[in-house]
């Protein structure tokens, strides 16, 4: 249990709104955390949803952080208690000298109270009922009057609320009037009734200009979309079903000609996730850059025609946004728990290369290096993000964009190339480097061959020949070291020359960060290794071979990325200590340092 | 274009086409099919069809599954680009390829296996989406690969060549893409080839969908006594309900229709396909009445041959979609990607 707070704490605290889904709360939510961060003040949201459309309990939590660390803290500072199904819950996730608001319309049990939490009423179903008609506004205005009271306890710029509502509605002005009226309703109460501010407030900063608000799943939609895609086909599957969304959005923006209304881009929703992949398949065969959106039960549907896209050598990229499993599992909670089924999805010799965002900037700068490497390498890409990067706003940097960047469309030979070329043999390893020469339907009849998922020689022809098919497979294994050299290299922070290191990956990466602080705090300062991406490269070996010991931190029950190290570097195992959180909420930097702080000790004991 | 004139020892009596292309330069590789194999027919159609086309044979995409069906693409069209997908899954292929390049001539070869029990659910989307490509069904009954297995268009009291007989009703699938809303629906016969050619050339133009299903007897696991799908079984059962003869564009409709039993559908391209009708009161263009009367012949154990069904004007999948009329693989980076300067409108909603 984290300490009791003492003094005041200005920008540093954690907001937990426990909400009924399907009540409207989110946009309330919402407002509240970018009212904070137009203020200036770093912020991050984490929304715990059900997977309901109306009924359950759903929180949203917004650490406040003026030192920018943005994973999950532990604390809950202010508790908004408006589910009386998850009250006695929310209570006790209070921390000691926290503050609890709840609906005082209807009476409170006596046993719900805790001496070390400051409990604040506010009749919120009354004062909405006074002034606003029809059950729908109530229930929604009642989550917009809480956000007004945290405006008076937290000093929020009403200014900044007002201008935020605007924007929301600017095509309907009188619903931003209601909205700000409901503001006002809260904001008065709170000052009437408690002391305000409270020891816990936002104080107005500059850390946020040139920043944005997003999530991972339009970060990497925009990345397709710069990255000139021009096919996508996915089945809705939560929590990857944004990414469609918003791609068609960005597409219907910027691909649509304003005077035909032709599109420069297809979307098609498939059947089911084994048409998603094989039109994704089809499209990267006749050269467009294409992809599909899913999550852990899609990998398991295409896992067949992935094996073929290895095999027959075709571009593809997937966007797996891990979930948590296995079978259905919990879809609307985080996990990383796809890190082996991705690196080894289908039967028979088969290894892909795996990019790992940490954020949704990285989303965006991996979706473009993702069709890159993918027509560079001729096979699909995995890019694994999950719901944390996925649905939840994250505070980044403006996205940039580099106009002399253009794509890389690989070895794709030309009408001129095959015009010239006295024979075309389509698996034959011209360069030495595993990567073949390519041609694309509808070019010239010399680039003519039968593209297939059986055994084939280096001619592209059928083949049961036994030297005939090592040479193709041996040259894919060669394929894959160079891959190695060509995906993103690890980020490495060194802090010590010390033999102890911690090595994480993806979303793990903020609550590592924020641990690594706070051990340095406390004296204890350690290497740190993230790995971007499967196949490892040689730095991952380097760094795993001058460390004694490394505290190898996933999210997932079995240690995957664990395994992967020990299956694809010569690290002894011994060496790696396993870090897991797989409870489906996003990991905590307060699990990590225990953990650490627990680990360090076992080791100085034996 | 160069390639059209590439030397090349052929007879010099062959006959060329308008590109200036023999027969031979529409051939594949040797098939490995069983001798006798009715697919062998199927493959003998397509050139001949292609051939009289004279459509370039680099702008065609050959698809398939998996089964001794779907082999044949390497048998004819070796200048084409060819894709051998996973068992079932060929529509899908399909579809993304025609989603990126609209411009090429899609002739998908697919067996009773591979679209009717595993492939069913692509095979019926292909058909929703009214995807612009010829889907050839090479229907025998059986799964020829795996030794004789009945497949899910084997006929109830079928007898399989080890003695086993079917009990179970099969999947049709002229009356699955009837159901579906297959916007032009044929069935054949390998050993008819004065009604395939014609069939397959107009489905090559049909501006969506075009099923033929082929019936296609396997010599080496149903071509027994007792089996339904036999040779001998197969000529005595099967009625042409419709004549079909395609007539291109620039030509000249030089038969002498009778003016009551003709009938002639304009195609996108402009070119005709005449139907003279064997029976009077069948109206292919009547989705309900052919679906009434297909089933009721085949409830007779009568399979009606010809061009049973079609509808010209019905959208496509890109018409559906909007996609441009360029193929998206010829569109550049310019014409794709934002750019810098769109960047701040777009992240404007992210503040």
């Amino acid at each position: 249990m984290p300490e009791p707070q003492s003094a005041e704490r200005i920008n540093d605290f954690v907001i937990k709104l426990a909400n009924v889904n399907g009540t409207g709360s989110a946009s309330a939510n919402s407002l509240l955390m970018k009212s904070i961060f137009r203020m200036g003040v770093p912020v991050v949201g984490k929304n715990f949803f059900p997977s309901n459309i109306q009924g359950l309990p759903t929180w949203y939590e917004i650490r406040v952080s003026r030192d920018g660390h943005i994973a999950r803290s532990g604390r809950v500072d202010i508790m908004v208690a408006m589910n009386a199904e998850t009250y006695r819950q929310d209570l006790s996730d209070v921390s000691p000298g926290g503050v609890l608001i709840y609906d005082s319309t209807w009476p409170r049990s006596h046993e719900l109270v805790r001496e070390d939490v400051t409990i604040l009423g506010i009749p919120l179903a009354k004062i909405c009922n006074e002034h606003f008609d029809g059950i729908r506004a109530r229930i929604l205005m009642k989550n917009v009057t809480y956000v007004g009271a945290l405006a008076a306890l937290l000093e929020l710029d009403l200014e900044v609320i007002k201008q935020l509502l605007g924007e929301t509605f600017a095509r309907k002005p009188k619903l931003a009037d209601a909205n700000m009226q409901a503001i006002h309703l809260g904001y008065d109460y709170a000052r009437d009734h408690f002391e305000c501010p409270l020891s816990l407030r936002v104080e107005s900063m500059d850390l946020t200009r040139d920043h944005i608000m997003i999530d991972g799943n339009s970060a990497a939609a925009l990345g397709c979309l710069y990255a000139g895609v021009t096919v996508g086909a996915w089945y809705p599957i939560t929590p990857s079903t944004s990414l469609m969304d918003a791609f068609r959005s960005l597409c219907a923006q910027h691909r649509t000609d304003a005077e035909t209304g032709e599109n420069r881009y297809c979307i098609v929703q498939a059947e089911d996730e084994l048409a998603a992949i094989g039109m994704v398949l089809g499209a990267g065969w006749m050269g467009a850059r294409a992809f599909t959106p899913t999550s852990g039960p899609g990998i398991s549907l295409m896992s067949e025609f992935i094996g073929f896209g290895y095999f027959a050598e075709i571009p593809a990229v997937i966007f797996d946004v891990q979930r948590v499993g296995p079978s259905t599992g919990m879809p609307t909670r985080t996990q990383q728990c796809d890190i082996l089924s991705a690196a080894y999805c289908s039967h028979g010799d088969t290894r892909h290369p795996i990019l790992f965002p940490a954020d949704p900037t990285e989303c965006f700068e991996m979706a473009v290096a993702a069709f890159d490497l993918a027509e560079r390498l001729q096979t699909p890409i995995f890019v694994l993000s999950d719901l944390d990067i996925g649905m939840n706003d994250w505070m980044c940097p403006l996205l940039q964009w580099d106009d002399d960047y253009r794509w890389d469309r690989g070895k794709v030979l030309s009408e001129t190339d095959l015009e010239k070329a006295e024979h075309f043999w389509r698996y034959y390893d011209h360069d030495g480097d595993g990567i073949p020469y390519r041609s694309l339907p509808g070019v010239h009849p010399k680039g003519a061959y039968f593209t297939r998922g059986s055994g084939h020689n280096a001619e592209g022809r059928y083949t049961e020949d036994a030297d005939e098919y090592r040479e193709v497979v041996d040259r894919l294994n060669r394929k894959f070291e160079t891959a190695a050299e060509l995906v993103p290299a690890p980020v490495v922070v060194n802090s010590a020359r010390g033999d102890i290191a911690v090595l994480s990956v993806g979303s793990c990466d903020g609550a590592v960060r924020e641990a690594l602080v706070l051990l340095g705090e406390q004296g204890v300062k350690l290497n740190y290794m993230r790995v971007k991406a499967f196949p490892f490269s040689g730095k991952v070996q380097d760094f795993l071979d001058r460390h004694e010991r490394v505290f190898v931190v996933e999210q997932n029950r079995d240690g995957q990325l664990r395994k992967l190290l020990i299956n694809e570097t010569t690290t002894d195992p011994a060496k790696l200590v396993s870090i897991l959180h797989y409870d489906g909420l996003p990991i905590g930097s307060d699990c990590i340092l225990e953990a650490i702080l627990g680990g360090l000790e076992k080791g100085a004991a034996a | 274009m160069s390639y059209m004139s590439k030397p090349r020892i052929a007879h010099p009596g062959l006959k060329k086409n308008a590109l200036g292309l023999t027969r031979r330069d529409y051939e594949g590789g040797m098939s490995t099919l069983c001798a006798g194999c009715g697919h062998d027919s199927i493959t003998a159609a397509i050139i001949q069809a292609c051939f009289e086309l004279a459509i370039e044979p680099h702008r065609v995409a050959k698809v398939s599954g998996i089964g001794c069906s779907s082999k044949t693409p390497a048998y004819f069209l070796s200048a084409s680009h060819g894709f051998n997908s996973v068992h079932g899954r060929m529509p899908a292929v399909a579809t993304g390829a025609n989603a990126a390049n609209r411009d090429l001539s899609y002739i998908g070869v697919s067996g009773d296996g591979d679209s009717l029990s595993i492939g069913l659910g692509q095979f019926c989307h292909a058909m929703r989406r009214n995807l612009d490509m010829l889907y050839l069904i090479e229907n025998n009954g059986v799964y020829g690969l795996t030794k004789g297995q009945f497949s899910a268009s084997a006929d109830v009291g079928s007898k399989a060549k080890r003695g086993e007989i079917n009990e179970q009703p099969p999947i049709d699938p002229v009356l699955t893409a009837l159901a579906m809303g297959g916007t032009f629906v044929a069935r054949s016969f390998s050993g008819d080839k004065e009604q395939l050619v014609p069939l397959i050339k107009a489905g090559l133009k049909h501006k969506g969908f075009a099923l033929i299903d082929v019936l296609s007897p396997c010599v080496t696991f149903n071509d027994h006594e007792d089996s339904t799908k036999s040779y001998a079984y197969t000529r005595q059962h099967y009625h042409p309900a419709l004549e079909t003869d395609f007539v291109r564009p620039a030509e000249e409709i030089m038969a002498d229709y009778d003016a009551g039993a003709a009938m002639s559908i304009e195609l996108h391209d402009g070119s005709m396909i005449v139907l003279r009708k064997a029976a009077q009161d069948y109206d292919p263009q009547n989705r309900g009445t052919a679906f009434a009367y297909i089933k009721d012949k085949l409830r007779d154990s009568e399979f009606l041959t010809g061009l049973l069904y079609v509808e010209e004007t019905a959208p496509d999948m890109h018409v559906l979609s909007h996609t441009a009329d360029r193929p998206l693989v010829d569109f550049g980076w310019e014409d794709l990607c934002p750019g810098s300067s769109a960047l701040p409108e777009i992240l404007k909603r992210y503040r």
